[in-house]
C-alpha cells in the first residue's frame, strides 16, 4: 500500500505531460482535410490521458501518408519500409514489454504489400495497438487502386474503373487465428476514434483498428453518404465496449448492443453491406500473447550464458587423454 | 599431405586389435559410408569421425546428402551417408579421393564412383545379401556392378553384414551400421573403449537393453573384421593434448550466436541455413533469449531489425534466396544506421539452384545486392572455430559502428565436422546492458563524427532522445531532408564507418613464401583446400602461396603489395566463372569470379580466377593441377 502510495505520487511529480509533448518540432504536411488529422490527434490525446512517458513510447510505420505519423509525435519513432512495420514493431516489442507500441499503417501497406505480416500480427497477439488508416486509396504515389478500393473506382491504375471487389479488413481480421481486438471507427466522429483507440489501448493483445479515414486530394466527398445520414452508421455500444454520450445518442439513433465476445455476430456486423459499424466488433483479453509466451523464464545473464556454453561444449568434448574419465 | 607420397609400408610396431595382424602405417586416409537414406550411415561415420577425434587424430567430415527426405531405395539419387578424412596431423578441408567405402548397396556405391569421388583402386566393402535377393533383377544388378567394379580395378570385398547382424538382432537393418562402425574400428585399430563409449553416448537416451545390443554389434563388426579381412592401418597421432570440441559449422554458428550476447534470432526456414537455427532453438531458451520463426525472410530481417533497434542488437540466419528477400530490410537498417548480423549459409544459386549443395555464389549479392549506395561489412568464415568466434566479432563491428555486417558460411562448413580447441568463455564476448540514460541536451540523434562517420545512437527508452528515424534521407536530426547536400552528408558518413573500420584490418600473413610465381587468394571455406593444395605445390618446387581474406568488404589494407610480389595472381572460389576455352568467350566478356572481378577494379591489377560451381567443396588436388596449369602456361611449357 505505502509502496504504491509513493509510487503514485513520484509519478504525479514527475510526469504531468500535456498534449504538447507528444507534438513534434515537425508541422504535419498531410493536405487539408486529411483524416489523418484526426487521428494523430487521438493518438496524442490518449498519450497525455494515460501519461505515457514519451521515452516509453515507439510508434512505427511503414510507408505511405498515414506512416508519416511517427514523424509529427514527440516518441520513439520508426518510419520504415513498405509494408513491413508489424514485424519490425513485433522485433522492438519481444525484448522491451515496457514499451508502449502503436504502429500505424494504411490500406496499401497493410492489407497489400504488408499482407502476410497483417495476419500473422494478428496470430502473434503480441502487445501493442495498430491503426489501419483506411482512405481506400494509394495518396502518396498519387491514386492508385488499393486492395480496399470499392470495385469501378477510377484511378491512375483502373483507368476503366477497378475490376475487382475490394477485401474486408474487418472480416478477414476477424477469421484469423488467436483474433483478439477487432475494431472500427471513422475519422469524422473523432469522440469515438479515441474511445476506441483509449479500449485498444487497454486491451490486453494485438488491437487491431481499421479507421475508415477521408482523402480530400483523391477521394473526395467518398464517405459523403455515411457522413450526410447516421442512419447508415451503425454504433456498437455494450457495458464492456463503447458507451455513448446522449447527445451522441441523439445523432447517431441507428445503435445496436453488441457483445464484444460474440464472434458470430462479429462476423455479421463486419460484413453488412450498406452500414459502416462503429465500435468495438471483437474483444478477448484470454488469448495468448506471443511476447508473453516468448519472454523466457530468467533474462539472460553472463553466468547463465557461460553455463550453457560449457554444457554444450562438454556434450562434443574430446579430452586430453589424463582428464578423461 | 597426399596419400600417395605418404602412404608408408612399414612392420608394425605394434599388434593390430586384438590379433597379432601387420597393421600398414598411414598418414591419413579418406572414408565414405554410404546407404539408402534412414540407414544409419550418417551416424556411422560421424562416429567413426567422433573416435578418431578422440585418439587424437585430426578429422573432416561432410554429409552426403540425398535433395530428398524419402528417395527411393536402392537408388543411385538416393545416396545418404558421410565421409570422414582421417589423418595424423590437423585436417582443413575434406580432401580428395576416397580410400576406402562401405556400401550397403550397389546403387550407392555407384553414385560415388559416377561422382568420381573414389579412388581409382581403392577399398570397397559391400553388404553382400543382394546376391541372393529373392527379386532376381535386384541380384542380377548386383552381380553386374560387382563385375564392373572389380573390373575397373577396385579391390571389392563383399561383407555378409546382415547374415552377421542377424546373429544378434532380429531386423539386420537396424543396427547394420553398429556392425560397420567395428569393423571400420578394426580396419584402422581404433581404440575399444573409446569406440563403444561412442556407442553408449549416442543411444543415451535410449534403455540399455538397446545399448547392450548395439555394443554387441559394434564388437561383432570388429570381430568379423579381424578374423576375416586382411586390411588394417593404423594412423600415428599424438594423443590430444588440449580441450577440444568437435561440430559442424552451422553448431559453431549457433554457439557462436550464444557467446556473442545476442538476445534475439529472428529466421525463416532455409536450406541449408535452418540446423543452425535448429539447434539454436534447443539452447536459446536456456539462456534467456528467443529464436523467432518468421512468416517470412522479409519479416525475419525486419523483426531483427526492430529488436536491434531496441537496443538488443539481433542475427537472421538465411541462405542465397533469403538474402535476396531480405535486401530491402537490409538497405533500411544501413540508411538508419541500426546493427544488424545477417548470416547467410550460402548454396548453389540462382534461383533454387542446388539447395544442399556448396557454391561461394553471393559475394556479390551480399556487397552490392541492397539498391542505392549500401555499405555494409561482410565477412567470411574459413573453419569450424572461425564460424563460432566470426559471429561474437560481427557482433562488435555491427554495435560499435551501427553498421549491418553480413557473415558468409556456406553448405560445405555446415555440415562439415572439425574438432577445434575449445572456446574459453570470456564475459566481454557479450553486449553492455541497454543504454537507457537520459540523453544529453542538444544532442542530435545522426551527429556524425567527423574522423569516424559514427554516431551515438538513441534507443528507445533513453530520455531526451526521442526521435524519428527514416528510411528517406535525414538530416542529423533525423528530419526528412530532399536537400542535395544534406543527402551527401549522409552517404558520406555511412560510407566513412566502413573506411574508419578498414583501419582497423590487418591482413593475415601469406601461407608458402612472401614472393613467388603464382599467388594463390581465396575466401571462406576453400582456406583449407588451398592452403594444402600451396603445400604440394611448393614441396614439388613450384613458388606458390596463398593469401585468404576474412574480410570482403572493406578488404584489408596490403593486398595490393602482396599481389605486386608475385609474377601471376589467381583466384581460387568456388563459384561461377566463364572458361576462356568457350570459343564465345574472349577478354571482352569473360565473366569472372567475385573475389577476382573485386581485386580487378580495386587494383588494377591482372587477376586470374579458377573454380567450379560444380556444388562439391573444392579439392585440394584439382587446385594444385590449375595452379600447376597457370604456372606451365605462364612458362610457355606446352600442355
Amino acid at each position: 500500500m505505502t509502496a504504491s502510495m509513493s509510487q503514485s505520487l513520484a509519478q504525479m511529480v514527475q510526469t504531468d505531460y500535456e498534449i504538447g509533448d507528444y507534438q513534434s518540432s515537425i508541422a504535419p504536411r498531410w493536405c487539408t482535410g486529411c483524416g489523418d488529422t484526426a487521428i494523430l490527434t487521438a493518438m496524442q490525446r490518449l498519450c497525455r490521458d494515460e501519461q505515457l512517458p514519451p521515452e516509453k513510447t515507439v510508434c512505427v510505420s511503414g510507408i505511405g501518408c498515414a506512416s508519416r505519423l511517427p514523424h509529427y509525435m514527440n516518441a520513439y519513432g520508426f518510419h520504415g519500409i513498405h509494408g513491413r512495420a508489424l514485424p519490425i514493431a513485433e522485433g522492438i516489442k519481444i525484448r522491451r514489454p515496457d514499451m508502449s507500441v502503436f504502429v500505424t499503417t494504411g490500406d496499401g501497406d497493410c492489407c497489400s504489400i504488408g499482407a502476410a505480416h497483417w495476419l500473422h500480427a494478428v496470430r502473434y497477439n503480441m502487445n501493442m495497438t495498430m491503426l489501419l488508416h483506411d482512405n481506400n486509396v494509394y495518396g502518396l504515389t498519387k491514386k492508385q487502386a488499393s486492395p480496399t478500393s470499392p470495385k469501378g473506382l477510377s484511378t491512375n491504375t483502373t483507368p476503366t474503373g477497378a475490376s475487382l471487389n475490394p477485401l474486408n479488413p474487418l472480416t478477414v481480421t476477424l477469421g484469423i487465428a488467436n483474433v483478439s481486438f477487432v475494431a472500427q471507427v471513422v475519422d469524422w466522429i473523432p469522440e469515438l476514434l479515441y474511445e476506441v483507440l483509449q479500449k485498444a489501448y487497454h486491451h490486453k493483445g494485438f488491437s487491431f483498428i481499421r479507421i475508415l479515414q477521408r482523402c480530400p486530394n483523391f477521394m473526395d466527398h467518398h464517405f459523403d453518404a455515411w457522413m450526410q445520414d447516421p442512419a447508415r452508421t451503425r454504433i456498437l455500444t455494450h457495458g464492456d465496449g463503447l458507451r455513448l454520450r446522449p447527445e451522441m445518442s441523439r445523432v447517431y439513433k441507428n445503435q445496436e448492443t453488441h457483445d464484444p465476445r460474440d464472434m458470430a455476430r462479429a462476423l455479421a456486423l463486419a460484413a453488412m453491406p450498406d452500414e459502416v459499424p462503429v465500435g468495438i466488433l471483437y474483444s478477448n483479453p484470454d488469448v495468448p500473447c506471443y511476447d508473453e509466451l516468448r519472454a523466457g523464464e530468467r533474462p539472460s545473464t553472463p553466468a547463465l550464458v557461460e553455463t550453457v556454453l560449457n554444457e554444450e561444449f562438454d556434450k562434443v568434448g574430446i579430452w586430453p587423454a589424463e582428464e578423461e574419465a | 599431405m597426399t596419400s600417395e607420397s605418404t602412404q608408408v609400408l612399414e612392420k608394425p610396431s605394434e599388434a593390430g586389435p586384438g590379433k597379432s595382424r601387420p597393421a600398414e602405417v598411414i598418414q591419413e586416409h579418406i572414408v565414405e559410408i554410404v546407404s539408402d537414406s534412414g540407414e544409419g550411415a550418417q551416424r556411422c561415420g560421424q562416429s567413426l569421425a567422433s573416435i578418431s577425434a578422440r585418439m587424437g587424430m585430426g578429422i573432416w567430415t561432410v554429409e552426403i546428402i540425398p535433395a530428398e527426405i524419402q528417395p527411393p531405395k536402392r537408388s543411385v539419387a538416393g545416396a545418404s551417408g558421410n565421409r570422414v578424412r582421417m589423418a595424423a596431423g590437423p585436417v582443413t578441408n575434406i580432401g580428395d579421393k576416397a580410400d576406402l567405402v562401405v556400401a550397403f548397396n550397389e546403387q550407392v556405391l555407384l553414385s560415388r564412383l559416377r561422382a568420381g569421388e573414389v579412388k581409382p583402386g581403392a577399398t570397397i566393402l559391400m553388404e553382400n545379401a543382394w546376391e541372393h535377393d529373392r527379386d532376381a533383377s535386384i541380384a542380377t544388378a548386383y552381380l553386374k556392378v560387382c563385375a564392373e567394379v572389380r573390373e575397373q580395378g577396385y579391390k571389392l570385398i563383399e561383407v555378409p553384414m546382415e547374415a552377421e547382424c542377424q546373429k544378434f538382432v532380429p531386423d539386420p537393418r537396424k543396427g547394420k551400421n553398429m556392425f560397420v562402425l567395428g569393423m571400420l574400428c578394426a580396419i584402422y585399430s581404433l581404440d575399444h573403449d573409446k569406440a563403444q563409449a561412442q556407442v553408449r553416448y549416442i543411444f543415451a537416451k535410449k534403455d540399455q537393453r538397446i545399448i547392450n545390443a548395439n555394443i554387441e554389434l559394434l564388437d561383432a563388426g570388429r570381430e568379423w573384421a579381424e578374423a576375416n579381412l586382411d586390411l588394417a592401418y593404423k594412423i600415428p597421432a599424438p594423443p590430444v593434448a588440449e580441450k577440444q570440441v568437435v561440430m559442424n559449422g552451422n553448431a559453431a554458428l549457433a554457439l557462436g550466436t550464444v557467446a556473442s550476447g545476442m538476445e534475439v534470432c529472428a529466421m525463416y526456414p532455409i536450406t541449408p541455413a535452418t540446423s543452425a537455427s535448429h539447434y539454436l532453438s534447443s539452447i536459446f531458451e536456456k539462456v534467456g533469449c528467443v529464436v523467432h520463426q518468421a512468416e517470412d525472410e522479409i519479416s525475419a530481417c525486419a523483426f531483427a531489425i526492430g529488436s536491434s533497434y531496441a537496443g538488443k542488437c539481433a542475427v537472421t540466419i538465411t541462405s542465397g534466396p533469403g538474402l535476396s528477400l531480405k535486401q530491402e530490410a537490409i538497405g533500411l537498417a544501413v540508411m538508419s544506421e541500426i546493427p544488424l548480423v545477417v548470416i547467410n549459409v550460402q548454396r548453389g544459386g540462382p534461383s533454387t539452384g542446388l539447395p544442399t549443395k556448396v557454391e561461394q555464389g553471393d559475394l556479390m549479392s551480399a556487397m552490392f545486392g541492397t539498391h542505392g549506395d549500401a555499405p555494409k561489412v561482410v565477412m567470411a568464415v574459413s573453419s569450424i572455430e572461425d564460424c563460432f568466434h566470426s559471429v561474437i566479432t560481427a557482433r562488435k563491428i555491427a554495435e560499435t559502428f551501427n553498421m549491418v555486417v553480413v557473415i558468409l558460411s556456406d553448405a560445405a562448413l555446415a555440415t562439415a565436422q572439425q574438432p577445434f580447441k575449445r572456446p574459453e568463455f570470456r564475459s566481454d564476448w557479450l553486449a553492455p546492458p541497454v543504454n537507457q540514460s537520459a540523453v544529453p541536451d542538444h544532442a542530435r540523434p545522426y551527429d556524425w563524427d567527423e574522423r569516424t562517420g559514427i554516431a551515438t545512437r538513441f534507443i528507445p527508452g533513453q530520455p531526451n532522445g526521442m526521435h524519428c528515424l527514416t528510411g528517406l534521407a535525414h538530416d542529423r536530426d533525423s528530419h526528412v531532408a530532399y536537400d542535395p547536400q544534406i543527402n551527401e552528408e549522409g552517404l558520406l558518413n555511412r560510407s566513412r564507418k566502413l573506411a574508419a573500420f578498414q583501419k582497423t584490418l590487418r591482413l593475415e600473413p601469406v601461407h608458402g613464401g612472401d614472393e613467388g610465381e603464382l599467388l594463390l587468394l581465396g575466401w571462406g571455406s576453400t582456406r583449407g583446400a588451398i592452403q594444402e593444395a600451396v603445400g604440394r605445390l611448393r614441396a614439388e618446387g613450384h613458388k606458390v602461396s596463398s593469401q585468404h581474406l576474412q574480410f570482403l568488404q572493406p578488404m584489408a589494407s596490403g593486398i595490393d603489395e602482396v599481389m605486386k610480389r608475385f609474377d601471376r595472381v589467381m583466384t581460387i572460389e568456388n563459384n561461377w566463372n566463364d572458361p576462356v576455352s568457350d570459343p564465345l568467350i574472349d577478354n571482352d566478356n569473360r565473366r569472372y569470379s567475385h573475389l577476382a572481378m573485386l581485386l580487378r577494379s580495386r587494383w588494377l591489377v591482372d587477376v586470374d580466377c579458377w573454380g567450379n560451381a560444380r556444388g562439391q567443396p573444392l579439392k585440394p588436388s584439382e587446385i594444385h593441377d590449375a595452379a600447376l596449369a597457370k604456372l606451365n602456361l605462364a612458362r610457355g611449357d606446352a600442355q
